[in-house]
């Protein structure tokens, strides 16, 4: 009886599956990625067991970081013909005699993450060409009583959007007199209203214990 | 797993071939692989999550502000002290007392974070209202009652409302508390179901209270409003 000839070639995987699959994957996450934005300081946010997702427009975000300064940061609003962010910017410069460029408004208008600049430094910040030349200039917001203008960003983003919430975001270990200092400034201009962005987590807490 | 056909140098003619040439995916697969993986890190998937929270109302003419009108036996003080450290005393310190040279001033408790700690003490007086909320959400969860999620987060805030015995808390941070203590207590208040409790600016005598518990010297605000 003649042997069954073996075939000596290795077999053929038919990747043409796979690279399908991954093909879909891929432009699913090409799709829903909404990149992350470098902050100018890194924050560890405390856990809670709040499930409100945080809102996608209409809002300024105020970055405490742990050394105590404040950065902040605003969306162009839910149409971005509405140009929130470069009006904000024309309302501060006039407040403080500063007149920006349509390339500086543009640059500021597209900046993906918070800014902790002053106003004096605020067109040197947009002129620089690197991204470690602006990283020297987020050195936070003033706060002081004296030329408090946190203040009048708060004034101007809510002259410019009315709809304008505020959001906190802090690290759980900034020291609380940069909170209190930021919320009195925010009281100050009549908002009471805060959301605190934190992270998802589990509360257990033991029924049969209460019951008793 | 490259397929590289490797013409053989013999003599004669070469057998045409039948099948198409295969086409190796290999590298694209590897290419894909690394996209993906690129893509997924750098994805932020899940939004973050906001508690929400008011404060009251600032009032800005001195002359104008009242001290709240609470009951003060459900009256319970949460102040959040330096080191995770949380004080708690019942009551209110009266006028006359804290003005008494030396001050009269309640004891503190030193609680903690844990679950053993604030959370059972919360509880422990918010039982009536957290046992109702709790078979509630016991009723939805068993489908025993057909309730849209809203009308039930409605439903939920209106016993709260109602409920007249749980305590009305009143919460003030020490300077040397931190942000995650904040959250954390507004945390608890949402898990315990507390229904009213309020954030305030933190009192002279309590700050002393506070440096007199951890054995802190006081602080020159403290002895100078004194």
């Amino acid at each position: 009886m003649p042997k069954i000839k073996l075939p000596t070639k290795s077999p053929h995987i038919d990747m043409t599956p796979m690279v399908d699959t991954f093909c879909v994957v891929l432009t699913f996450l090409m799709l829903t990625t909404t990149m992350r934005q470098p902050e100018p300081a890194t924050v560890d946010t405390p856990y809670s067991i709040s499930e409100t997702p945080i809102p996608d427009f209409n809002s300024m975000t105020f970055l405490l970081s742990t050394d105590g300064k404040v950065f902040m940061n605003f969306d162009n609003g839910p149409d971005t013909l509405l140009k929130y962010r470069p009006k904000i910017l024309t309302e501060m410069g006039k407040r403080y005699g500063i007149e920006f460029d349509e390339r500086e408004l543009r640059e500021f208008e597209k900046y993906p993450s918070s800014i902790g600049v002053a106003m004096s430094d605020m067109k040197a910040f947009l002129d620089a060409k690197d991204a470690s030349t602006r990283k020297e200039f987020q050195k936070g917001i003033p706060i002081d009583s004296a030329d408090n203008q946190l203040a009048m960003w708060i004034l101007y983003a809510r002259q410019v959007n009315p709809n304008i919430q505020a959001v906190l975001k802090g690290d759980s270990k900034t020291g609380f007199e940069t909170v209190e200092k930021v919320l009195d400034i925010l009281q100050d201009k009549n908002v009471n209203r805060f959301s605190l962005i934190t992270s998802l987590e589990a509360a257990k807490i033991n029924l049969e214990e209460i019951q008793q | 797993m490259a397929e590289v056909i490797v013409e053989e140098k013999g003599k004669g003619k070469r057998k045409a071939k039948k099948h198409p040439p295969r086409i190796d995916m290999t590298p694209m697969v590897d290419l894909m692989c690394l996209l993906i993986t690129f893509f997924m890190l750098t994805t932020a998937f899940s939004k973050a999550k906001v508690m929400d929270i008011i404060l009251p109302e600032k009032i800005k003419d001195p002359t104008k502000q009242e001290a709240p009108k609470i009951v003060a036996s459900r009256t319970l003080n949460i102040i959040l002290g330096p080191d995770n450290k949380i004080f708690t005393y019942p009551g209110a310190v009266k006028p006359e007392e804290f003005s008494a040279n030396p001050p009269i001033l309640p004891p503190l408790t030193e609680t903690d974070f844990s679950a053993e700690g604030i959370r059972k003490l919360l509880l422990e007086k918010n039982k009536a209202l957290f046992r109702k909320i709790n078979e509630f959400n016991d009723q939805v969860l068993t489908g025993k009652l057909k309730i849209s999620q809203d009308s039930a987060k409605s439903t939920i805030s209106l016993i709260k409302k109602e409920d007249d015995t749980g305590p009305i808390v009143l919460i003030k941070a020490y300077k040397k508390a931190n942000y995650g203590n904040f959250v954390d207590i507004l945390d608890e208040m949402n898990i315990c179901g507390v229904a009213s409790y309020m954030f305030t600016k933190i009192s002279w005598y309590e700050e002393r209270m506070v440096e007199m518990a951890t054995g802190m010297t006081p602080t020159a605000t403290a002895s100078s409003s004194n």
